[in-house]
């Protein structure tokens, strides 16, 4: 449950400007959307959110990002503690090619849970918070890709829970499931948002209508527009939100 | 130009095609067999376990046997963890940019040198400047330098074919890049590694101008007693034979025994490494 405050962020791939000054500021827990047209930013956005844009060589980042007040770019800040407190969701479901448990247990193994009997529980909670558990609690040995798209992606929210993470970020989470499973993790989003600071991207308009609470607009880089999502879907400001949510652009 | 239906010309370049692996197919049988059918008077355990006698032209192989299977291990004790650590580092740490593309020419290029001259650099480094005189440990270092090319293009390729999704997995939990490393990539890149691995022994095992030029033998009466002392081994002893004794000029069934020995030790090798690869893929797919 934090807040993120972003000052004057700019992030260049070699010579190409992807960010453009971003100045945002998004309260704790709620969903809040990111949306724009392809290539806008948006997910150069959210991956600056838990440094996973550090892992591109040709990438450059200037500006803040403020986490409870510390900066995520600041001098001497330990990259996998701030991977360790945001979490993140991708396009595609990636789970790791093993077990459902070791999916979950992965992570706190790593970051100096060893003992087995709370493995065990941090995997049920994680499971159960997910809406997975009862449909895995009798294969937990089972390998993670024997499960359905949509269940491989819960199992990577309940992956991304399994660190007690403050702030979860989605990158398009449904973009590869059908209506059914994007249902499910709808709900999901909805479950989470009183416990965590939820933000995703999402190429899906009416899915930001549904789930967020509040909506940011970015185009060619630039935040257009940030605001609750109702008005801003139904009083933009700006024109260029207007064109790009009537349709007219995109 | 119509000459031929449709169908006919697919009937022809489909029969063209499985001709052409039938041929494959039928180079190899033929290859156990005529080495078979050539040792079938000297193939018995006797042959494994007895050393050569009569000049090499008579008794069995175990010499020469035990001569490669120590080579093997020094190859792999060498070649595998720097050829797959140097792979760690070209496919993970090394990028995509012009340094990369440097040091995959320089790989291919090592690939490409001819065994003898492999077999000169050992003499002159091993055998010569480092003193380790004409020995095992000179031949083993020779022929793992030999290998070091095949274990790191075939490990760099089964790290790289890992799905990028699988690393931004491991980093996005707070993973150290080592740790993703460790506890992904390598894991689930090892069937391939192995078979790159399992590829460069086989080659290492049959290599004969290296070990002529750093301490093979001819002939001796004893096994090696330590790395330092010279040895026999299978490519070396069937040359031996084939070329400088009347009687494996006149097709003595040794030089097919040695021959097919050498054979089924790199068939057998290849078979060990399908049923690990196998097991792993059971344990991670993806």
């Amino acid at each position: 449950m934090s807040s993120i405050e972003v000052n004057n962020l700019n992030v260049w791939f070699d010579d190409k400007q992807a960010l453009k000054g971003v100045n945002m500021t998004i309260p704790e827990k709620g969903i809040t959307a990111i949306i724009g047209p392809s290539g806008c930013g948006k997910s150069t956005f959210i991956r600056s959110i838990n440094r996973m844009n550090d892992i591109i060589p040709s990438c450059r980042v200037q500006g803040q990002i403020l986490v409870d007040g510390k900066d995520l770019y600041g001098p001497g800040v330990d990259v996998t503690q701030v991977r360790k407190n945001i979490g993140m969701v991708f396009q595609r479901p990636n789970p790791f090619p093993k077990s459902i448990y070791e999916n979950i247990a992965y992570a706190p193994r790593i970051h100096g849970t060893r003992d087995k009997k709370k493995l065990g529980e941090i995997v049920e909670r994680c499971l159960r918070r997910a809406a997975l558990w009862d449909e895995v609690k009798d294969r937990l040995d089972k390998s993670a890709y024997d499960l359905s798209g949509g269940q491989q992606q819960r199992l990577c929210i309940a992956r991304a829970l399994s660190i007690d993470p403050e702030i979860v970020l989605f990158d398009e989470p449904c973009s590869a499931l059908d209506p059914i499973a994007t249902a499910k993790i709808e709900d999901l989003l909805e479950e989470l948002k009183d416990d965590y600071t939820v933000v995703i991207v999402t190429h899906n308009m009416q899915q930001a209508a549904r789930v967020a609470d509040r909506t940011a607009f970015f185009y060619l880089g630039e935040l257009i527009e940030f605001g609750d999502t109702s008005q801003l879907f139904e009083r933009p400001e700006n024109e260029l939100t207007e064109n790009y949510i009537t349709g007219r652009m995109g | 130009m119509n000459m031929l239906s449709r169908s006919a010309k697919e009937k022809l370049y489909f029969g063209l095609f499985r001709a052409c692996g039938a041929l494959v197919v039928l180079t190899l049988v033929v290859i156990v067999a005529y080495m078979l059918v050539g040792s079938l008077p000297v193939l018995s355990l006797d042959f494994l376990t007895e050393p050569p006698r009569g000049a090499n032209a008579r008794g069995g192989i175990l010499t020469p046997l035990v001569g490669t299977i120590y080579l093997m291990i020094i190859v792999f004790a060498f070649a595998i963890p720097i050829g797959v650590l140097s792979a760690v580092y070209l496919a993970e740490y090394q990028g995509k940019g012009r340094g990369a593309r440097f040091w995959s020419i320089v790989v291919s290029n090592l690939a490409g040198v001819p065994s003898i001259v492999y077999g000169l650099l050992g003499l002159g480094l091993f055998v010569t400047f480092a003193g380790l005189g004409r020995s095992l440990i000179a031949s083993g270092l020779t022929l793992a330098i030999l290998a070091l090319p095949i274990v790191i293009s075939a490990a760099r390729e089964a790290i790289q074919a890992i799905p990028p999704s699988l690393r931004e997995a491991s980093l996005a939990l707070g993973a150290t890049k080592w740790q993703t490393i460790q506890h992904h990539v390598l894991p689930y890149a090892l069937p391939g590694i192995l078979t790159g691995v399992i590829l460069a022994l086989s080659r290492a095992a049959g290599e004969t101008a290296p070990i002529l030029l750093t301490g093979a033998a001819f002939y001796m009466s004893s096994m090696p007693d330590s790395i330092f002392s010279q040895f026999m081994a299978l490519p070396y002893h069937v040359y031996a034979v084939a070329t400088q004794t009347m009687a494996g000029m006149n097709g003595s069934p040794v030089v097919y025994g040695a021959a097919i020995v050498l054979l089924l030790l790199v068939i057998g090798m290849n078979l060990i490494a399908i049923i690990v690869r196998k097991r792993y893929r059971e344990k991670y797919r993806w």
